[in-house]
């Protein structure tokens, strides 16, 4: 490999004494020199090994349960000739060095960890290896060639003498950083199903969430938050709190905090807090309300088309043919991490300390910045592992909260939200309608498709989440898409609302996609697979529909029309086979098919469903995924399980509704995942191949809820369009 | 002066002074600073807080920490003997069950109160067992297939699946 062509590596002496090594994409060293800030060649990298001979992993993408720190362990050990399962964790804070050379910035998200780590992993450990066997050979005074590396340790060959990397550290800090390539096959460690290198930590209830971080005279505080967002304090009264004893009363700018010793003295105050709330203009909104102006806008309204082949619109107005319509509802949906959301925050003069569970670590230092009016340079960011993500925490707000109060408090303080509060206060999965007419052909082939998405832009309401994060940084597309369109130019702009349309597989001459863009005002974010968890439902739903009114078999119908789309109908074929849809149903049980790309990976759901007192009972659900290279085949299995699941449960159960503003569900028992009794047998399948890695985590949520939807109809004839789905 | 409540707690004696009514996850999380225990929905709808009260399965969040006086309380602290990981803890790192790992605390204080009840449930015993625990990952599958094979790992080796939970913890896992 030339390093002038692959990027740019820095070995050096870490702090402590150990061997440090960066490595920085190409693209990434380029966009450095015009931002001209020293402080990016910061003393940071991917592993540290110590005299001591512990060798560190540094994970830089959050893990979150989809296996991060395996996979980036995996990769590493593959080059350094290590035990994945003897690297120590060392989770990244926030630093330019662990941008995600995905997107530009520090975030995970996007399903891009395993692409983002795929180079700077082996890499790194490549690098390692080979100056570490510098070093032995210089020890020695023998030739490099004579030596190998084997299990943490150079081995001089002939003499079968031994060196631990511990023991070289020191040594191989001072070489030159060799030229070297990571191999591309015949993989050890890569593709091997090696146990989770965070197991251990998560069995023996020793891992660190945000949650358990301890700092010493750190206070707990609960917050009080308006019921209906963008609302204010209009007055309260503390007598009762005081009463109690154990807590104080703290105003904020938009929020009353509650501080005490222990999250039960802040809670017991926040009860007994007497607040009067000024609204605002969102008291008075409904979801249902809501939804009637999303679907009289995809009837009336025209949007922006976002996507136009052939001419779907004018095919559909002179046709004399039947036209198949319909109309696909998605709600409001919560992350619902099982951790809720906290952060502890210790503002002092000159520095700030922040320990989060957070999907964006500089973000977090970006944001806490602009806040406290404080250079970001004085922050440091302590990362944990998060109780789950999903994309929630990709928001900064619980961060931000603990600044605010750390700084009027001058001291060390957790905020921790309680589960009521991460259901009613968090930025939510925007509600989308979609209206879709579709035109068959003579020979019964798709014609013509028009599909309408009526939702809110999410981008408008994340962009400030992110802004700062990303305008610091390299030039990429966010800065590019903010600097020349601006945030309100944005709404009409933002792909996320309809991927997954404008990128539908299926072979046909005309197909039109208009956007259309409601604002309720509603807090939006990510939420698992983004925009491909509604637009899928419509996409799959409605494929199917055509299916049936042309009289063919759903799945045949699809295959047929992707031909030229070999990824998509390899996964469809997969999950088809293994359900064994040739063969006839079992008695009472209705089959269904669906298969979405997002993430750049390909997935496929066949569930099979029966009806049982009136319910929705999902029996099996086989999964299958192309997602191109695979660094730990049984972390993608776990992925599929995990995103059926999710995928089912907001298939079955979910939804966040709004009456005068507030959020009518509270707790699990009004918004639940699945739980186990309820969960089909799952089973999952990986057409691997050679293709670069993609997107793991998300691809396999958008196809539970159509494949339900459409196996629901095979069954019963009612054909269910609105989530969650229900029989009436 | 309030009298202080007493109680063992991973086979060690403690006292603390803290309200009757405080519950007792919040006594261990933020008094007695053991974090492995996790608060999940402080209504006892999702396990996350689940320890053993006198060997049986309890959800800590609303268990008021006066009630626990005298009792015997273990929590994922005190449920391994030593560097000896209790078969459930075994079968679960085998499985690469956790993924975000939040809510695996209680699902293995619930599992392991569930074997030591009934050493070779079915699915059925299980899913009846394990329905009051929530995972937002859908480590559900591998869970029911960990429970099983920690059943057979405690048959294998000879494990007494009662007394594994029952006899005073050693050394707490570091």
């Amino acid at each position: 490999m030339s390093l002038s062509r692959r990027g740019f590596i820095q070995a050096g002496l870490a702090v402590g004494g150990g061997l440090l090594v960066e490595f920085w994409p190409q693209e990434a060293l380029a966009t450095q020199v015009p931002v001209g800030s020293a402080a990016s060649f910061t003393p940071s990298a991917f592993l540290r090994i110590t005299a001591d001979d512990v060798v560190r992993l540094i994970v830089s993408r959050v893990e979150m349960g989809q296996g991060t720190t395996t996979m980036q362990a995996q990769l590493l050990a593959e080059e350094l000739e290590v035990e994945p399962l003897s690297l120590v964790l060392e989770l990244a804070g926030a630093d330019r060095a662990y941008d995600n050379p995905k997107m530009g910035f520090q975030l995970t998200g996007g399903s891009t960890s395993t692409a983002a780590s795929w180079d700077p992993y082996r890499q790194a450990g490549a690098v390692a290896r080979e100056l570490l066997i510098s070093a032995a050979a210089k020890t020695w005074g023998v030739s490099r060639s004579e030596c190998v590396a084997h299990q943490g340790a150079v081995v001089h060959t002939s003499t079968k003498r031994e060196l631990r990397y511990g023991a070289l550290c020191e040594q191989a800090a001072s070489m030159s950083a060799p030229s070297v390539a990571p191999r591309e096959k015949n993989f050890k460690v890569i593709g091997k199903s090696v146990p989770r290198v965070d197991s251990h930590l998560k069995v023996t209830g020793t891992a660190q969430f945000g949650i358990d971080v301890q700092v010493p005279g750190a206070k707990v505080a609960v917050l009080v938050r308006p019921p209906v967002t963008g609302g204010k304090v209009k007055s309260f009264d503390d007598a009762e709190v005081r009463k109690l004893g154990g807590a104080t009363v703290v105003q904020l700018a938009n929020a009353l905090a509650v501080v005490g010793d222990t999250y039960f003295h802040a809670r017991r105050g926040a009860q007994a807090l007497k607040v009067e709330w000024d609204d605002g203009a969102l008291g008075t909104f409904d979801s249902v309300a809501f939804h009637e102006e999303q679907v009289k806008a995809l009837r009336e309204g025209k949007g922006r088309r976002v996507k136009n082949v052939g001419d779907a619109f004018d095919e559909l107005a002179r046709t004399s043919s039947t036209v198949v319509e319909a109309e696909y509802f998605a709600p409001f949906l919560a992350h619902a991490p099982m951790e809720p959301q906290n952060a502890t925050v210790w503002v002092r003069d000159g520095s700030v300390e922040i320990w989060a569970p957070t999907q964006g670590p500089s973000m977090a230092a970006e944001q806490v910045a602009n806040l406290l009016d404080v250079p970001v340079s004085s922050i440091t960011v302590h990362q944990t592992f998060l109780g789950g993500g999903f994309g929630r925490r990709i928001s900064q707000d619980y961060v931000l909260e603990a600044a605010e109060l750390s700084k009027v408090l001058r001291g060390p303080v957790k905020v921790v939200w309680s589960r009521e509060d991460d259901m009613r206060h968090s930025p939510y999965r925007p509600a989308a309608a979609h209206r879709v007419r579709g035109l068959l052909d003579a020979q019964g082939k798709p014609h013509a498709w028009h599909h309408r998405v009526a939702t809110q832009s999410l981008l408008i309401q994340a962009l400030p989440d992110f802004a700062g994060a990303a305008l610091s940084g390299p030039f990429h597309f966010l800065r590019r898409a903010a600097v020349s369109m601006g945030q309100g130019a944005l709404a009409d702009r933002d792909t996320t609302a309809f991927e997954g349309v404008d990128s539908l597989p299926y072979e046909l001459p005309h197909l039109a996609v208009d956007f259309i863009p409601l604002e309720p005002g509603i807090r939006a974010t990510f939420w698992r697979s983004v925009g491909h968890s509604h637009t899928a439902f419509a996409t799959e739903s409605f494929i199917d529909e055509l299916a049936h009114a042309a009289k063919q078999d759903p799945y045949e119908f699809r295959r047929g029309l992707l031909m030229k789309e070999h990824r998509h109908r390899w996964v469809l074929e997969l999950a088809a086979e293994k359900i064994g849809w040739t063969t006839p149903a079992p008695e009472g049980i209705g089959r269904g098919i669906a298969v979405h790309s997002s993430f750049e990976s390909y997935a496929a759901a066949a569930v099979e469903v029966a009806i049982v007192d009136g319910a929705i009972v999902v029996k099996r659900a086989v999964m299958a995924i192309d997602c191109g290279r695979v660094v730990n085949p049984d972390i993608v299995k776990a992925q599929l399980e995990s995103a059926a699941i999710f995928g089912l449960s907001a298939a079955l159960k979910q939804q966040i509704t709004f009456e005068k503003g507030r959020v009518q569900q509270s707790n699990f028992h009004d918004f639940a995942p699945l739980r186990m009794n309820e969960v089909p047998r799952i089973e999952t399948y990986l057409r691997e191949n050679e293709a670069a890695p993609t997107g793991v985590g998300e691809p396999g949520v958008p196809v539970m809820a159509p494949a339900v939807a459409n196996a629901v109809f095979a069954l019963t004839g009612k054909r269910l369009r609105s989530l969650p789905l229900a029989l009436g | 002066m309030r009298p202080m409540v007493k109680f063992t707690l991973n086979g060690e004696a403690r006292e603390v002074d803290a309200p009757p009514d405080m519950p007792l996850l919040w006594v261990i999380r933020d008094v007695l600073q053991l974090t492995g225990t996790k608060f999940g929905c402080g209504m006892a709808l999702c396990g996350a807080c689940t320890i053993h009260l006198n060997g049986q399965a309890t959800r800590s969040c609303i268990l008021p920490v006066g009630a626990v006086e005298g009792q015997q309380v273990r929590t994922i602290e005190g449920l391994a003997q030593g560097p000896q990981l209790h078969p459930c803890q075994r079968a679960w790192k085998e499985l690469s069950v956790p993924q975000c790992g939040y809510c695996q605390s209680g699902q293995l204080m619930q599992a392991s109160s569930l074997l030591a009840q009934n050493s070779a449930p079915t699915d059925e015993d299980i899913n009846t067992q394990m329905s009051g625990n929530l995972c937002r990952c859908g480590t559900y599958p591998r869970i029911r297939a960990a429970i099983h094979r920690a059943a057979d790992i405690a048959k294998e080796e000879n494990v007494d699946l009662k007394a594994a939970i029952s006899a005073p913890a050693a050394e707490p896992t570091k």
